[in-house]
């Protein structure tokens, strides 16, 4: 036997005889600061191998060391570490934290609570809620929800839009959004502020009224107040910052920022350039749309010389290549900025602002994986009412609870609604949260049921809603997925060079896909005609002459107005209508070596 | 009364006749007549009419339950029952007609199914034994001699004779064999090279006590009141050999669609497909009307040999160039087109609307033609 075997980042490096010795001298030394903290080691006594890592890319997570059933986090440090005496850094550097790795934590035996320890545990959480990540962490009463949710809500606070950076009036991201009035949550847990969410909230805290609204929040669709959205509730800000430079080419020639003469090739009409100022470029506080050029700028042509239009060579003319807004956006020039690029190039940027104000169709969530799509803006006078004069900023389908078992979402929904009456904030941190009965008591002493529901009146025609409502405030966010920015429909427009089929996405005002499926179902219902429509006549069709004795795509030559076979040169040919892809088939089958010949036979 | 609905005998199918038979019993005659053209109405109503595209109908029509079959069971074990694929797996298996299923299984019904005892003994008669599960089988390099220790409890277990063990052994090698103790079959084997010796211990250890070959387990199983022996492993022609007395051949059944193709023929490898592919769809709670895998099973069989759907079989052999090159393999079929100068018809959908062309399905059916003067 060559011993235990011990690996280095994953490689062999050689044998050990006594590998727990090994593994303890190992986090021995880690302890005492002589091995850097994250190095990790794990010992498989089955397997008979020893992992040291020591590489990048392993997921670290801090534990108090505990020994003989005592964690050696003691009051004496809490104490010197809220006198601000005392460090987290020191802690690790005097053995009393120490980071794991997931291989490690094979080895450990990890108590969740200090009164669970016992003997046998080889360390202590230094919070239950540290099993999360930094988005779990900051949603309320996680343990509430149903276990998929719990992700779902992590995945969604990435995507909603808030206070991102504070220096966002210097920053020149390529797109951002800022929200207007963005909140602290009301319900919030203890890791806000370790986590710089506080300083940065990215939602606003909704009055939700829990109940159906004329049919117009089914299937996850929510209901907004008009008048709450008037006053600013979700209301954000779109940035968009264009670049360009004055690029410099081989032989000294270089781009020029100016307004482009009309003789310039590609010259996109007066109306595009009226914004710019004579260097070329636009000033702050114009409002522009789609096409509308930003920065002027030309190129030098590709070719020295090329054929002018009635033969001979003649110098040629300048290309246009100026910066334009892109195609569907709009908003107002908020900052242009002229500076120097790395190589040294005049470099311009210009940062459009929109204001996005929430419309039907934009998407927003609560923290528990509870995501809608606004259905319906709602006049205030049309919203529900209660007795001390309360209007919902919003109204969420019932239906949205029961399946999904979002518990968590109703106690915020209180918890909340007592912070808002009691001004304060409601900790709702993950294991160790304030309980639901403590938030009923308190609600029931505010004179409000300690249920949570409330006696509220219909806006339209004021008689008493029969059900007891449930109301409480929830924080929502707004999710950058805006409909303004996703709307899409085409009946004409641009199509690809090669196939001559409509071009996709939106981007390129696309056409929508007819896909195989769809196909599918035309053939089963038996529609060839319109199949056809759809695949040919709204797509790529094209009419081409061809040689009936050759059965090849005869030339047609529109100068001479004179179509003829290439093979046997027969000006007998006639047109027949094929897809342009069909077309491209035959002649890509040519260049394989394949001579493909039509049989032409008439119709009738 | 039954002169009305003679008239209809050849209008209606029978099923649906005997059906309004019932439940017009009470009914005068002008009303039973009524009811007769009525349903006649309806029923060639839902007729398929010419140019029905009923191939992506079938197609649609068993591919969206199979969506939601992928969710729902991959295994499932019973206790005294073996584990079988079912669900989706067993579905491609169907389609893709594999040599041998995950799990090959018969079927096999006694002549007297309501006795237990009796089922029970002919499945032990089926199984298959062979000697290494009862006995363990030693070479002596030196003297040139191989052991054959039987296992005596394991040999009582089963119900044989030592005795019969000893000449089955020695007519497979057609040589003399010891006995020394009480387990220890020895064959003396005057050989001089150690690849001899080993020849003789493979054929001994091939040696097959009893049973059927590749009737690996044989259990019985009660379904519907009757005791039934379900077989992991098949062997259908050697099942079929056995004696009319011990079991009712008309009823055995086996879930290798191969292997009843070789055995029975096409038309009882398309009746097993059909029945097959039902069993997975009814199991999975999902309802298909049979005409539609009856169109499946019908163009996987039509050709004489029960081919696969797929760049093997059912799509790989359509007869359009372009259909072909649409599904699987592009330049292969192009190139092998172009060699054989073959022409395309333009018979098929796909074809059609590759060059664009109204497909011969629907309101594509519709053609016109000249009058002579
Ligand atoms: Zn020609």
């Amino acid at each position: 036997m060559l011993g235990t075997s011990v690996y280095l980042n994953g490689k062999l490096i050689g044998f050990h005889n006594n590998p727990k010795d090994l593994v303890q001298t190992i986090r021995d030394r880690r302890r005492n600061g002589k091995l850097p903290y994250e190095v990790t080691v794990a010992y498989y006594e089955d397997r008979n191998e020893v992992y040291i890592n020591a590489d990048e890319g392993r997921a670290l997570r801090p534990l108090i060391i505990v020994e003989k059933g005592k964690p050696k986090l003691t009051k004496e440090h809490i104490k010197l570490l809220k006198e601000g005496k005392l460090s987290f850094d020191d802690l690790v550097k005097n053995g009393i934290i120490e980071y794991l790795d997931a291989e490690e934590e094979e080895n450990a035996y990890i108590a969740i609570t200090e009164d669970e320890l016992t003997e046998e545990h080889t360390h202590l959480e230094i919070h239950p809620a540290l099993i999360l990540g930094v988005c779990s962490i900051i949603s309320p009463y996680p343990e509430h929800n149903s276990a998929p949710r719990v992700p779902m809500t992590s995945a969604m606070i990435k995507q909603s839009l808030g206070l991102y950076a504070l220096n966002y009036r210097l920053r020149t991201d390529t797109q951002s959004h800022i929200m207007y009035y963005p909140h602290v949550p009301i319900v919030k847990t203890k890791f806000h502020k370790i986590v710089g969410a506080e300083g940065k909230p990215a939602g606003q805290n909704f009055i939700v009224a829990i109940m159906p609204y004329r049919g117009y929040n089914i299937n996850d669709a929510i209901v907004l107040n008009k008048a709450s959205v008037e006053r600013g509730l979700g209301r954000t800000v779109y940035f968009r910052t264009y670049e360009t430079q004055e690029r410099r080419y081989p032989g000294g020639q270089k781009d020029k920022f100016e307004r482009p003469k009309p003789e310039i090739s590609g010259y996109r009409g007066d109306e595009a350039y009226r914004f710019l100022d004579e260097n070329g470029i636009i000033e702050p506080e114009f409002k522009v749309n789609g096409g509308d050029v930003v920065v002027g700028k030309t190129s030098p042509p590709r070719f020295l010389e090329e054929i002018g239009e009635f033969g001979g060579m003649i110098e040629e003319k300048r290309r246009e290549n100026s910066l334009a807004i892109k195609q569907g956006e709009s908003g107002y020039v908020d900052l242009v900025l002229i500076t120097e690029s790395e190589s040294g190039n005049r470099l311009v940027k210009v940062r459009t602002r929109k204001e996005m104000v929430p419309e039907i169709g934009d998407k927003f969530a609560a923290r528990h994986g509870q995501k809608g799509v606004v259905g319906l803006l709602v006049p205030q006078e049309d919203m529900p009412f209660s007795q001390s004069g309360i209007i919902p900023d919003m109204c969420m389908n019932p239906h949205a609870i029961p399946s999904r078992m979002t518990v968590g979402y109703l106690l915020e929904a209180l918890g909340a609604k007592v912070g808002s009456l009691a001004g304060r904030h409601i900790d709702g941190t993950p294991f160790d949260n304030e309980k639901e009965r403590d938030l009923r008591e308190e609600l029931k002493r505010y004179g409000f049921k300690p249920n949570g529901t409330e006696i509220l009146y219909d806006g339209v025609t004021g008689e008493r809603i029969k059900a007891e409502i449930y109301v409480g405030v929830i924080y929502y966010q707004k999710l950058k997925h805006l409909v303004s920015m996703k709307m899409h429909a085409r009946a004409r427009g641009p199509v690809q060079i090669l196939t001559r089929q409509p071009t996709e996405g939106r981007a390129r005002e696309g056409g929508l896909r007819f896909g195989e499926m769809e196909r599918d179902c035309l053939i089963g219902h038996g529609t060839s005609m319109l199949l056809m429509e759809r695949l040919l006549e709204e797509s790529d069709k094209v009419t081409e002459m061809v040689c009936p004795r050759c059965g090849i795509i005869a030339i047609n030559d529109q100068i001479r107005k004179k179509a003829y076979c290439p093979v046997c040169g027969s000006t007998e040919v006639y047109p027949i209508d094929m897809s342009y892809a069909f077309k491209l088939l035959l002649n890509e089958l040519i260049s394989m070596g394949i001579l493909p010949k039509l049989n032409l036979t008439d119709k009738v | 009364m039954e002169k009305v609905f003679e008239a209809y005998k050849d209008k209606i199918p029978k099923s649906i006749l005997e059906e309004v038979i019932e439940k017009t019993k009470g009914m005068n005659k002008s009303e039973i007549k009524k009811m007769l053209e009525k349903v006649r109405e309806e029923y060639e109503k839902s007729l398929l009419d010419i140019g029905e595209a009923v191939g992506i109908v079938a197609a649609q029509s068993i591919g969206e339950p199979g969506t939601q079959m992928t969710m729902k069971t991959f295994h499932f074990a019973g206790v005294a029952e073996l584990a079988v694929p079912q669900g989706l797996p067993r579905f491609i298996e169907l389609v893709d007609v594999r040599r041998a299923p995950k799990m090959p299984m018969m079927w096999i019904y006694t002549k007297d199914p309501k006795d237990y005892e009796k089922t029970v003994e002919i499945a032990k008669k089926i199984e298959e034994l062979e000697i290494t599960k009862i006995a363990a089988i030693r070479e002596d390099f030196i003297k040139k001699r191989i052991h054959v220790l039987v296992d005596m409890d394991k040999l009582k277990e089963e119900g044989l004779d030592f005795e019969e063990i000893k000449k089955r052994l020695e007519k497979a090698v057609r040589k003399k064999a010891k006995v020394e103790g009480e387990n220890d079959i020895v064959f003396d084997l005057k050989v001089s090279t150690l690849k001899a010796l080993r020849r003789y211990t493979n054929k001994l250890e091939e040696v097959r006590i009893k049973g059927v070959p590749n009737i690996k387990k044989a259990a019985v199983i009660k379904q519907d009141g009757e005791y039934v022996i379900q077989t992991e492993g098949t062997n259908l022609k050697g099942i079929m050999a056995l004696s009319d007395k011990l079991i009712d051949k008309r009823r055995v059944r086996c879930n290798n669609v191969k292997e009843i193709e070789e055995v029975l023929g096409i038309e009882a490898a398309r009746e097993t497909l059909l029945r097959e592919a039902k069993a997975v769809l009814d199991n999975q709670g999902l309802t298909v009307d049979v005409r539609h895998l009856m169109l499946l099973v019908d163009s996987m069989t039509a050709s004489g040999v029960v081919r696969p759907v797929g760049r093997q079989g059912v799509s790989g052999m359509k007869s359009s160039v372009f259909a072909r090159a649409a599904f699987e393999e592009t330049v292969r079929h192009l190139l092998d087109a172009a060699l054989r100068g073959e022409k395309d018809g333009l018979k098929g959908v796909t074809e059609n609307i590759i060059v664009g062309q109204p497909i011969p399905i629907g309101t594509g059916t519709v053609g016109l033609i000249m009058k002579k003067k």
